[in-house]
């Protein structure tokens, strides 16, 4: 199944008020991997992401989507199979009610009524939203509002799932609902986040990025216990793998 | 700022009253927005000195408020809310009008202050049918009203989004004004320029917003045009609905009513 696969080969891009965000990048993502793109702000994430679904063309070098290039032509194509989640689901959740808005994708394919109407439901239904299907977005709590955010999205059935920041502003419990309803994701998935513990308990691999290359790409426990790799990209060890302040631990013994 | 979030609040009251399900509440959208209309035009369209003919128009909002749950208390004060602009637009009326047009008693009165009070039951009688059309139907479905009926769907999807991003807007200048006011002491920097300031950084913020709204969109496949799916049905009790309204606006429109009865009334005595 090589529709699921991203592959990137020396991604530039320059932003017009002369900001180089992306300074060439290349990584491979294949069928049903879990990665966490992660830096510090302005390393290029954003820039990155953007770039999946065709929000934005890249400069120069070459992103493949599946079997297509990343091209004006392939964009119908590349956007049904990447669905992507924002950052604030205030900028996703644009339509009267939470059933207009999950339907919003599948109509705009061109999808006979029955069939939309059973992919909202299917949708609701696997993010646990189903109560809140003749709600106005504007009346949800934020966990609700991201789950509906994802809601809309996979009523598309995409085969890749990127997702800027998934669990920011969410309280812990929501957070952790979140996260073991992706987990049941088979989908391809993406994850910019700054939200280490959720990498650590979703992401097989990590890409770091910093100012705008790719300064490591591997599996996220070793990443994560490179202490100097962390530093030097403006991050830290996840506080799961830092040592109790309470219960004591030697620090210097916690990433060893 | 209070006044803001009243005036949030307020809109969120709407919506829930909207979501009633009663038998007026049930109707289709287009039954209840065409018979507005057709209210709002026969009331408008009466002349000038005219008073008791008007009067039982009043039956129309209230039976729908009746019928429709609304509290009427809450109503009203929406419509004081926007009165002073009838009152204004009427207030000169009686300087300028002093033809003396009937007695009352020994008091003249003169067609200013006759064409003065017609101005203010007309405002009421409009903005009353009005905000029930809102409180009985819903913002959305008055949009999709209109869509329906033919009105172009840029002007549609203008409405929806307006209504649909007022609360952002709304909480985006809350938190403006909160941290602006958190800030200021003694009137200092509460003034014009920074006021200035913090509209150009709502519209900025509005732009970006709107950006990435449209990136959100164009990532659903959003090519220019709004598909909604729902199930419209246009029966026979929504035809009722029209007709029979239609027909009573009309009779009042062509019989004064109140005149009728009042001469009825001075025939039987005499």
């Amino acid at each position: 199944m090589s529709h699921h696969i991203i592959e990137a080969k020396d991604l530039r891009y320059i932003y017009p008020d002369g900001t180089s965000a992306l300074q060439g990048i290349s990584f491979r993502i294949t069928h049903g991997e879990s990665v966490a793109v992660i830096g510090a702000n302005g390393a290029g994430k954003s820039t990155l992401l953007q770039h999946l679904n065709g929000c934005l063309f890249p400069q120069s070098g070459t992103l493949r989507i599946g079997d297509s290039p990343l091209t004006k032509d392939t964009l119908t194509l590349i956007r049904r199979t990447v669905g992507m989640v924002f950052q604030d689901p205030d900028d996703q959740l644009f339509m009267p009610t939470v059933f207009d808005d999950v339907a919003f994708g599948p109509l705009n394919l061109g999808l006979p009524p029955q069939e939309v109407e059973s992919r909202v439901n299917r949708a609701l239904e696997i993010v646990g939203a189903t109560h809140l299907r003749e709600r106005p977005p504007y009346k949800l709590s934020g966990g609700e509002k991201r789950a509906v955010s994802i809601a809309t999205v996979l009523s598309m059935s995409p085969d890749i799932l990127v997702m800027d920041e998934p669990t920011s502003n969410l309280d812990p419990r929501s957070r952790r609902l979140l996260i073991e309803m992706l987990k049941t994701f088979k989908h391809t998935k993406i994850f910019a986040t700054h939200d280490l513990d959720l990498v650590l308990d979703l992401c097989e691999r990590s890409i770091v990025l910093k100012q705008g290359l790719v300064v490591a790409d591997g599996p996220t426990v070793e990443i994560m216990n490179d202490q100097a790799l962390l530093e030097d990209s403006r991050l830290e060890k996840p506080f799961r793998l830092q040592s109790c302040p309470i219960c004591g631990g030697a620090k210097a013994n916690a990433g060893s | 700022m209070s006044s803001i979030s009243t005036h949030a609040y307020d809109l969120g009251t709407m919506d829930r009253l909207s979501r009633q399900d009663t038998s007026v509440h049930r109707l289709d959208g287009r039954a209840k927005l065409l018979t507005t209309l057709v209210f709002i035009v026969t009331v408008v369209s009466f002349g000038r000195y005219e008073v008791s003919a008007m009067i039982p128009f009043f039956i129309y909002p209230l039976v729908l408020c009746s019928l429709g749950n609304i509290p009427l208390v809450y109503l009203v004060r929406k419509i004081i809310v926007v009165a002073p602009f009838a009152i204004l637009v009427g207030i000169f009326n009686p300087i300028i009008d002093r033809q003396i047009l009937t007695t009352l008693g020994s008091a003249q009165i003169s067609g200013g202050w006759i064409s003065f009070i017609s101005i203010l039951i007309r405002f009421t009688l409009t903005v009353w049918a009005a905000l029930t059309l809102v409180a009985i139907t819903g913002f959305n479905a008055v949009c999709a009203a209109l869509e329906k009926l033919g009105v172009p769907r840029v002007f549609v999807v203008q409405l929806m989004f307006l209504y649909r991003y007022l609360f952002v807007l709304i909480d985006e200048s809350l938190r403006l004004v909160r941290a602006r006011s958190l800030r200021s002491f003694n009137g200092k920097g509460s003034g014009i320029r920074t006021f200035g300031s913090m509209v150009g950084h709502l519209l900025l913020r509005t732009l970006d917003r709107a950006q990435r709204i449209h990136q959100a969109m164009s990532c659903r496949g959003f090519s220019g045009e709004i598909r909604v799916l729902r199930p419209a049905s246009f029966g026979l009790g929504d035809v009722a609905y029209v007709l029979g309204w239609s027909v009573l606006f009309v009779g009042l429109r062509l019989f004064n009513l109140p005149h009728l009865i009042g001469n009825g009334l001075t025939r039987l005595f005499a």
